[in-house]
C-alpha cells in the first residue's frame, strides 16, 4: 500500500496522537521549531501546555503521569533546554514514573561538532533513562516513538528520551505506523512462576505474625483491589511506602500506616517483631530500612517485584515472587489458607498510642503557640473531605503532608520520593491537576522549595489551572535546619531565608492568595481557598523551629526512633 | 565478602552507545574493568562483551543483573575462572640484534610457543596467546634481560564449559514467544 508523503515532524505528531497523547508540556526553540510548527495545526487535538522552564515541564508531566496512569510527554528544544529536563527525567527514573522526552538536535551533518546548543542528551540521559535514542533520519521516526512508548509504560515504567535531529523534522518520507508490542532484548513482565507463588503462599500460610509493606508497584500496575483482598484473606497487617501512600485507604482496617525516617512508630518497630515480612512493589530504599544489618533479620522475606534487578539488591529474599503484582498477587491470595492475627494486628496499638500521645496530639491539636505544619495539613484534608490529590515539595512539608493527609482513594500522594527534588511540588501540581480535572489538588510546599519553580505561577496564570498552593511558611530551609538542630549543634548554615511577599508575587500573576498569621484565621482562609475551583496560594507561617518526628536517624536501625521532648 | 576475578558475559543489540551503557554501570558503583572485548558473536546482529573485573560475588551479581535490565541487552551472566576456558593474545616487539644476542631463540619459542609475525633489521614482533599469567610471565622476562620495545595484550575472550547454552536457548524461548 502506499503512504502519503509526511515531514519527519508530522510523522512525530501524528505517531503520537496514534499513542493517545492529548496532553503535551513543552517550551519550543530552535533545534525543535519545525516539530513546533507542525504542531500549531493540531491544536484541537493536542493540548500543549508551555510552561516556564523545561524542568518544569517535566515535573507537570510527572504529576500527569502519577495521578492519571498515562504516560507523560514533554517536547523541548536542544542543549540547554535538554540539559533543563535532566533533574525530572532522573526524578522520573527513581520514581518509576513513565515519561516520554523529546528534545529537539541540531542536524545531522553538524553533530559532533560543537555546534550552536549541541550537547550530548543520549550520553547525558543514558544513566537516568529506560532508554534514550537519537533520530537522524525521518524514515526512524514512526518506529522510535512507538518504541519509545512501549519502553516508557511497560514492565516497570520510567523516563524515555528521543533526541530528534533538525534535519529529521523537515525530511518528508512515507507515514507508516506500527505500534511496538515486543522487543526480543526487553522483557517487561518476567512470566508467573508457580513454584514461587506456592512457597510464598507456604510461608504466609505458616506464619504466625505475618506483615506486607505496600510500595508503588501496587499503584503502577492497578492492583489496589487484589491487594485488599490478599491482605483480608490471611489478616495480614500493612503498611507503606512513601510512594505506596494511598494504594489502600487510610481508614481500611489492615492498613498501620507509613514507614521509613519519618513514618509511624508501629509501622517501623513491627518490621523487627514479624515472622514473615512480604514486601510488596517496593525497593527496600534505605530511608524505609535503616541499617540493613539490623533490618527484619529475625524474618523470612518474600520479595513480589517486576523488576528482577530489585530482588537481593538492598533486602536478601528468602522467596522472590517475580512478575505483575496485578497477576502474582491473586496468585497467592488463591492459595492462602483463611486467617486471623487478631493478637498480632491488636499489638500495633501500644506503639500507635504512644505515637499519638507524643507526636500527633501536639503537632495537631496544638492548643497554644505558633501554627504547626501538621495542623495545615490536617485542616486541609479534612476540608476536602480527604478526596484532594496532595502533591509535594521535598523536605517537611513533604514528611508531613504524607503523614497528616488521609487518603481515601488511590494515586492521591504525588512527591518526589527517590531523588527528593525541591522545586518538584508546583510544576508537579500542575500536571496533576490537568491529568484530573475533576479532582481538587493541594500542593504543599517549603518556602524555599516554592522558590526553585516560582516561575510556574506564569503558566499556571495562562492556563488557569486551578492548584491550590500552600506554602508552609517557616523562613527556613526547614528539614536542613532540622538536622542542624539534632546533628550538627544548632549551627544554622545558610538555611535561614529572607523570603518575599508571596501573596503580592501571586497578584502580580493575577492570581488569588490569602497568608495566614493566627490560628484562628486558619479555618476561614481554607474555605476561601476551596470555595471555587480556581488557582489560589495560601501561605501559612508557621513555627520557625517545627520538626518533624518520629524520626529514625539515617543509618540507624529500623527500631531506633526519636519522638522528641 | 572476598573479592575475586569474574568475567562477565554480555549479549546484545548492535546499536550506537550501547558501551556507555554497560560502563555507567560499573561507574556507578566504583567498579574497574580489567580487561574489555567486543565483537560480533556467533547469532548475526548480536554481539559479544567480555568483561573482567575483580569484584565481591554479591557486587558483580547486582552489576549483571543491572545490565541485564537494560533495554538492548539480550542476556548477561558471570563465571569465575573454573567455569570457563578463557584466552588472552600478546603482541611483543623487541631490538633484533638484542634477541640475537639470547643465543637460542628456538629454546624460547618452544617454551613459550611463540609465533613470530615479523623478522626484519632492527625488530621482531611475534605473538603469545594463553592467560594473563603466562603472557606476563614471558614479557617480564624479556624486559628483565633484552628490554620489551611494544607489548599489548588483548582483553579476554572466554567460552564456557557448561552444556547449557544460555543465549541460544533463550534466543529458543523468545521465538516460541513471538509465535504465540
Amino acid at each position: 500500500m502506499e503512504h502519503k508523503k509526511m515531514s519527519g515532524s508530522k510523522i512525530l505528531i501524528e505517531s503520537m496522537i496514534k499513542e493517545g497523547v492529548d496532553t503535551i508540556f513543552g517550551y519550543p526553540g530552535g533545534a525543535i521549531m519545525p516539530a513546533f510548527d507542525a504542531l500549531y495545526d493540531y491544536r484541537d487535538k493536542l493540548n500543549h501546555i508551555l510552561t516556564r522552564h523545561e524542568q518544569g515541564a517535566t515535573h507537570a508531566a510527572q504529576g500527569y503521569a502519577r495521578v492519571s496512569g498515562k504516560t507523560g510527554v514533554c517536547l523541548v528544544t536542544s542543549g540547554p533546554a535538554a540539559t533543563n529536563t535532566v533533574t525530572g527525567i532522573s526524578d522520573a527514573m527513581l520514581d518509576s514514573t513513565p515519561l516520554v522526552v523529546i528534545t529537539g538536535q541540531v542536524g545531522a551533518p553538524l553533530l559532533g561538532t560543537d555546534a550552536f546548543q549541541e550537547i550530548d542528551v543520549v550520553g547525558i540521559t543514558q544513566p537516568v533513562t529506560k532508554w534514550a535514542y537519537q533520530i537522524r533520519r525521518a524514515e526512524d521516526i514512526a518506529w522510535a516513538v512507538a518504541r519509545a512508548f512501549y519502553i516508557a509504560r511497560s514492565g516497570r515504567p520510567g523516563p524515555v528520551v528521543l533526541d530528534i535531529t533538525k534535519n529529521a523534522q523537515f525530511q518528508e518520507v512515507e507515514f507508516n505506523y506500527q505500534p511496538c508490542t515486543y522487543i526480543r532484548s526487553y522483557i517487561p513482565v518476567p512470566e508467573v512462576n508457580m513454584e514461587e507463588i506456592t512457597y510464598a503462599a507456604d510461608l504466609i500460610n505458616n506464619a504466625q505474625k505475618p506483615y506486607a509493606l505496600v510500595g508503588q508497584g501496587v499503584v503502577l500496575s492497578n492492583a489496589e483491589a487484589e491487594l485488599k483482598a490478599f491482605l483480608e484473606k490471611a489478616d495480614i497487617p500493612a503498611a507503606w511506602t512513601l510512594l505506596g501512600a494511598s494504594a489502600m485507604p487510610t481508614d481500611f482496617h489492615l492498613n498501620k500506616g507509613f514507614l521509613g525516617m519519618h513514618g509511624n512508630v508501629s509501622p517501623n518497630m513491627k518490621t523487627n517483631e514479624c515472622d514473615v515480612l512480604i514486601a510488596i512493589g517496593m525497593r527496600f530504599d534505605d530511608r524505609v530500612t535503616g541499617d540493613l544489618n539490623t533490618y527484619a533479620k529475625q524474618a523470612k522475606i518474600i520479595h513480589f517485584d517486576i523488576d528482577m534487578a530489585e530482588i537481593n539488591k538492598n533486602v536478601k529474599a528468602d522467596a522472590p515472587v517475580l512478575g505483575n503484582a496485578k497477576d502474582t498477587l491473586p496468585a497467592v491470595t488463591a492459595m492462602l489458607k483463611p486467617a486471623k492475627h487478631t493478637a498480632w494486628i491488636d499489638s500495633f496499638k501500644e506503639y500507635d498510642e504512644k505515637e499519638y500521645e507524643k507526636v500527633i496530639q501536639k503537632e495537631l491539636y496544638p492548643e497554644f503557640g505558633e501554627i504547626t505544619m501538621g495542623e495545615v495539613i490536617c485542616r486541609i484534608s479534612e476540608a476536602t473531605q480527604h478526596k484532594a490529590v496532595v502533591v509535594t515539595d521535598v523536605g517537611q512539608n513533604q514528611m508531613m503532608a504524607a503523614r497528616y493527609s488521609k487518603y481515601s482513594q488511590t494515586r492521591s500522594l504525588i512527591t518526589s520520593g527517590g531523588l527528593g527534588t525541591m522545586g518538584f511540588g508546583l510544576p508537579a501540581a500542575m500536571g496533576a491537576k490537568i491529568g484530573a480535572p475533576e479532582r481538587t489538588v493541594c500542593m504543599f510546599s517549603g518556602d524555599g522549595g516554592f522558590q526553585m519553580t516560582i516561575q510556574e505561577l506564569g503558566t499556571i496564570m495562562q492556563e488557569q489551572i486551578g492548584v491550590k498552593m500552600i506554602i508552609l511558611n517557616n523562613h527556613f530551609l526547614g528539614m536542613v535546619r532540622q538536622w542542624q538542630e539534632m546533628f550538627f549543634d544548632e549551627r544554622y548554615s545558610f538555611t535561614e531565608m529572607q523570603n518575599p511577599d508571596f501573596v503580592a508575587i501571586a497578584k502580580a500573576y493575577r492570581i488569588e492568595g490569602k497568608e495566614v498569621l493566627k490560628r484562628e484565621d486558619l479555618d476561614a482562609a481554607i474555605a476561601d481557598m476551596l470555595k471555587d475551583d480556581k488557582p489560589y496560594l495560601l501561605v501559612v507561617n508557621v513555627e520557625k523551629k517545627g520538626m518533624v518526628y518520629p524520626m529514625m536517624p539515617a543509618g540507624a536501625c529500623v527500631t531506633n526512633i526519636l519522638l522528641g521532648d | 565478602m572476598e573479592k575475586k576475578l569474574y568475567t562477565i558475559t554480555i549479549f546484545s543489540e548492535n546499536t550506537v552507545g550501547l558501551l556507555n551503557q554497560i560502563t555507567i554501570i560499573f561507574t556507578r558503583r566504583a567498579l574497574n574493568i580489567e580487561t574489555l572485548s567486543v565483537s560480533p558473536s556467533a547469532l548475526k546482529g548480536i554481539h559479544k562483551f567480555t568483561i573482567t573485573v575483580f569484584a565481591t560475588e554479591n557486587m558483580v551479581e547486582k552489576v549483571v543483573k543491572q545490565i541485564d535490565k537494560r533495554v538492548d541487552i539480550l542476556k548477561s551472566y558471570y563465571n569465575t575462572d573454573d567455569d570457563l576456558i578463557h584466552q588472552e593474545i600478546a603482541l611483543y616487539k623487541v631490538a633484533t640484534d638484542k634477541l640475537l644476542s639470547l643465543g637460542s631463540i628456538e629454546k624460547l619459542i618452544r617454551q613459550y610457543n611463540i609465533s613470530i609475525l615479523e623478522i626484519n633489521d632492527t625488530f621482531v614482533a611475534f605473538q603469545k596467546s594463553g592467560h594473563y599469567a603466562e603472557t606476563q610471565q614471558l614479557f617480564d622476562e624479556l624486559s628483565s634481560t633484552i628490554g620489551v620495545l611494544q607489548f599489548i595484550r588483548s582483553g579476554r575472550v572466554a567460552i564456557t564449559k557448561s552444556k547449557v547454552e544460555r543465549l541460544s536457548d533463550m534466543l529458543e524461548s523468545l521465538k516460541k514467544f513471538e509465535q504465540e
